[in-house]
């Protein structure tokens, strides 16, 4: 990292986050573990949105569809008893991968608008098959029965060790992408994203490489999803929901987009308005949708670039 | 005589109603540095968007080094050896100039499914990349923000950018367009050093800088070739005059 | 209509290059609107004028208020700009009307059914709803390429500091047609009222599928608004029709039943996934420039 200011305060952040426990213990407030957790699994989300839309300049709106795969893909086996953590959570990550894989095949074929409404489209064709399908809950969704089991390693349903296995996950997020993006792979990104047609001309089969990060970003959406239906040992299709697309995508933009650390600081800010806003009334989406117009049309950079910072050598 | 590196036969792309290219037929010897003229519009530049594959034309072929490379897509065809500079700068403005050219460097070096080391670390992309800066006269250029670099380093750059690409063929699209006396000199000493180990077709409009690099000229009008040929010959054509009237052609 | 949202939305793209998913929230508005008006005097017709003309003044509000400084930004901005007004306008709907649905009623001059051909029977409502698209299309049609006024909707598309610079208000211009962008969805709104519930978040819904509409007919393009439109609804509709019997057939009823519904509503994503495969631009794309 270029920037002193910003190091530390990634570095403050990871440890704040790492201290809640200890602080929620000691308050005897759990209800900040699960907040805080939920604000993880965000982020992870997040980041990896990050990687195409920030990075790539991908806008995709539907990147909900891979949290709810990942989240069914949690579910639905543990359902039918098989609770084996790194058979759930390796499906998730598959599956949501594939259908990245299939959707961006297609949606990548275009560009601006059209892919942002394609990608919207298809996130929401998968929300109303989750809503159809009756023997899986169909609106109302399921209830997992049990955590993920990690035959007797990891205890998730120890609130406090599956918040750390949640701050591992998202650390080490960050950490392979930091090299994931300034690595050949992450420098052919920010390039298609900053002059594709040249991309092409200097001769990189831009698509591949896209789909590749397309792909990236889904699985990892998968990961999240599994984790957050661990954290709620609940699952509806509204995961889906196009509407939880756009607050991902709010959280990258508000957390700073490109910036990889940006998107955790995102989630944090999002998520605890949330909260903090739906305490004083049911109808809080009033006051932050206005307020999002107000951070698009004036904050556009993020918070994140609100730190000094070089910006200049990183590109 | 061997077979020429690049053969155009026939080659014709429709706007709608509008005809850019109609049957253009050339053929580039290795080696030899072809410029291409013409009035505005004469359809140069859609010319070396389907030569780079850019566009896709309706009609014709483009044979490049014995192949037929009419399907292939751009980044193909780059890969072959076919390099291209673009007339409206086209450069990567938030990465420095060694940057830009070492992207060049990676993307003939291998695939870029690597996500560990850091490019920037990477010896076998920036060693050559420099020396291609070196080459082109951005040496001391190169830590550079490339969108900070005076519009004439940008044009060096967009050769710089093709030449990393180790191309057998340069297809450069207006390199001095925007460029003042001193930095379009600059341009042609450069080229100058190219020609010969590269095989170079020029679009161009500026007629100093035509004749000083061109071993042929090719005239397009209306997107057809009227005529080809050495450049004493070109000069004293009169349907060239003619086309060009109310330009200057030195004579 | 389909084809209402699908040209408005389509429209206010083309010509000012602004991606507007509030769309839907119009669409919305105009329905409330009409409902609340139609509920309170009983008279069709008051509830049509007013609807329209509320929303084409919410519309233009929004449009001064909030969009103007959205033209330069990029795309990405527009789309979570205009999801912010999403939320604040389901919300403030919410707040005014409650989150349960209200219902409203087809006027009974329009509820029977009319004879099509001998045997086959059609709402007459829905006939209307037709009729009425296709009478907006001609409008459509005929404003943009033989008036005045499109003529410099069209040229403000290509070049916008031009035509401000030979003194069109260019402003105004766009205040204006994004207001009839808004009628347009409030027009759709209104008359989705009575045969769909007016909640919400309507607007979505039927947002999603008026993208579908678009990118299978070609951004930007009217008549591909109206290809899109005829292709996306006949599909659909034959879909759900044909569908489940013929599942049932070949992998029995109780499975059919539960695939069914799930494979036809996915069948207009499917249908958008192929026509992207084969033709990126849509069917009808629109020449700029």
């Amino acid at each position: 990292m270029r920037s002193r200011a910003r190091a530390l305060t990634l570095v403050a952040g990871l440890l704040g986050l790492g201290l809640v426990p200890v602080v929620a213990a000691l308050a005897n407030q759990p209800f900040y573990l699960d907040l805080f957790r939920r604000i993880m699994i965000f982020a992870i989300a997040a980041v990896g949105l990050d990687l195409i839309l920030g990075f790539g300049g991908m806008v995709s709106f539907g990147h909900a569809a891979y949290l709810g795969i990942g989240a069914y893909a949690v579910a639905i086996p543990a359902f039918y008893g098989i609770e084996s953590g790194l058979v759930q959570w390796t499906l998730a990550m598959a599956l949501s991968g594939l259908a990245a894989l299939a959707i961006g095949a297609v949606s990548l074929r275009t560009s601006g608008v059209s892919f942002i409404m394609i990608t919207l489209a298809f996130a929401q064709m998968l929300y109303y098959l989750g809503i159809s399908i009756n023997a899986w809950g169909a609106d109302d969704g399921m209830r997992l029965a049990r955590r993920s089991q990690f035959g007797g390693v990891v205890d998730l349903t120890n609130g406090y060790v599956f918040y750390y296995v949640v701050l591992g996950v998202l650390v080490a997020l960050l950490a392979l992408g930091h090299r994931l993006v300034h690595a050949r792979f992450g420098v052919v990104i920010r390039a298609a994203k900053s002059n594709e047609p040249r991309m092409r001309a200097i001769g990189f089969s831009t698509f591949r490489y896209k789909l590749a990060a397309f792909v990236i970003a889904g699985a990892v959406g998968g990961l999240a999803g599994a984790l957050l239906t661990n954290q709620t040992e609940y699952l509806t299709p509204s995961y889906m929901h196009w509407t939880r697309s756009g607050d991902i995508m709010v959280m990258v933009i508000l957390g700073g987009m490109g910036t990889l650390y940006g998107p955790v600081l995102g989630a944090v800010v999002f998520l605890l308005l949330e909260d903090i806003l739906s305490a004083w009334t049911v109808h809080w989406q009033v006051v932050l949708g206005p307020l999002l117009v107000l951070v698009v049309l004036y904050a556009r950079r993020g918070l994140w670039s609100l730190l000094p910072g070089a910006i200049a050598r990183d590109g | 005589m061997a077979e020429p590196l690049l053969a155009v036969r026939g080659l014709t792309k429709r706007f709608g109603g509008l005809v850019a290219t109609d049957g253009v037929d050339l053929d580039v010897a290795e080696g030899e540095t072809l410029a291409i003229i013409g009035p505005n519009g004469a359809g140069k530049t859609t010319l070396i968007g389907q030569l780079s594959g850019d566009l896709a034309p309706d009609a014709g072929t483009i044979r490049f080094a014995g192949e037929d490379v009419t399907g292939l897509p751009g980044p193909t065809r780059s890969r072959r050896g076919l390099a291209r500079s673009f007339q409206i700068t086209s450069i990567f403005p938030e990465f420095t100039a060694l940057d830009n050219v070492a992207l060049s460097v990676q993307a003939h070096a291998g695939h870029s499914f690597r996500f560990w080391t850091p490019a920037r670390a990477e010896r076998a992309l920036r060693e050559p990349a420099r020396a291609t800066l070196e080459q082109v006269g951005l040496g001391d250029r190169a830590d550079v923000l490339a969108g900070t670099l005076a519009h004439g380093e940008q044009r060096q750059l967009e050769v710089a950018m093709a030449l990393a690409t180790r191309p057998r063929l340069l297809l450069l699209d207006e390199p001095v367009a925007g460029m003042g006396a001193d930095e379009s000199q600059r341009m042609v000493h450069l080229l100058r050093a190219l020609r010969g180990r590269h095989t170079i077709v020029l679009v161009e409009h500026d007629m100093d800088v035509v004749f000083a690099l061109a071993d042929r000229i090719s005239v397009m009008v209306y997107g057809r070739v009227i005529a080809s040929g050495a450049p004493e010959v070109i000069r004293a054509n009169a349907e060239v005059r003619r086309a060009y009237l109310g330009e200057e052609i030195s004579a | 209509m389909l084809f209402l949202m699908a040209a408005g939305l389509t429209l206010v793209f083309g010509i000012m290059n602004l991606v507007n998913l509030a769309h839907g929230s119009l669409y919305m508005v105009g329905a409330y609107l009409a409902t609340a008006a139609f509920n309170w005097t009983g008279s069709f017709v008051v509830a049509v004028v007013w609807a329209l003309a509320a929303t084409l003044v919410v519309g233009m509000l929004v449009e001064v208020i909030a969009l103007r400084t959205l033209y330069e930004r990029d795309h990405l901005d527009q789309v979570l700009a205009t999801f912010g007004l999403i939320l604040f306008f389901n919300e403030a709907v919410a707040i005014v009307w409650g989150r349960a649905a209200l219902f409203t009623t087809v006027p009974r001059a329009l509820s029977g059914h009319i004879q099509l051909l001998p045997g086959i029977r059609y709402p007459a409502y829905r006939a209307v709803i037709i009729l009425v698209g296709l009478a907006v299309a001609l409008l459509l049609y005929v404003v943009v390429t033989h008036t005045r006024l499109g003529m410099l909707i069209r040229a403000g598309a290509s070049n916008r500091t031009m035509v401000a610079a030979l003194g069109v208000n260019i402003r105004l211009l766009y205040t204006v047609v994004f207001g009839f962008g808004a009628a347009l969805a409030a027009l759709g709104g209104l008359m989705a009222g009575p045969i769909y519930a007016v909640l919400p978040g309507m607007g979505e819904e039927i947002l999603i599928q008026v993208f579908v509409v678009i990118v299978i007919g070609g951004i930007g393009s009217i008549r591909g608004a109206l290809a899109g439109a005829v292709v996306v609804g006949m599909v659909d509709t034959l879909g759900r029709a044909f569908l489940k019997p013929t599942l049932s057939s070949v992998i029995g009823p109780s499975a059919a039943d539960n695939a069914g519904p799930a494979l036809a509503s996915m069948l207009i994503y499917i249908l958008m996934a192929a026509v992207l495969f084969f033709r990126p631009q849509g069917l009808f794309p629109a020449v700029r420039g």
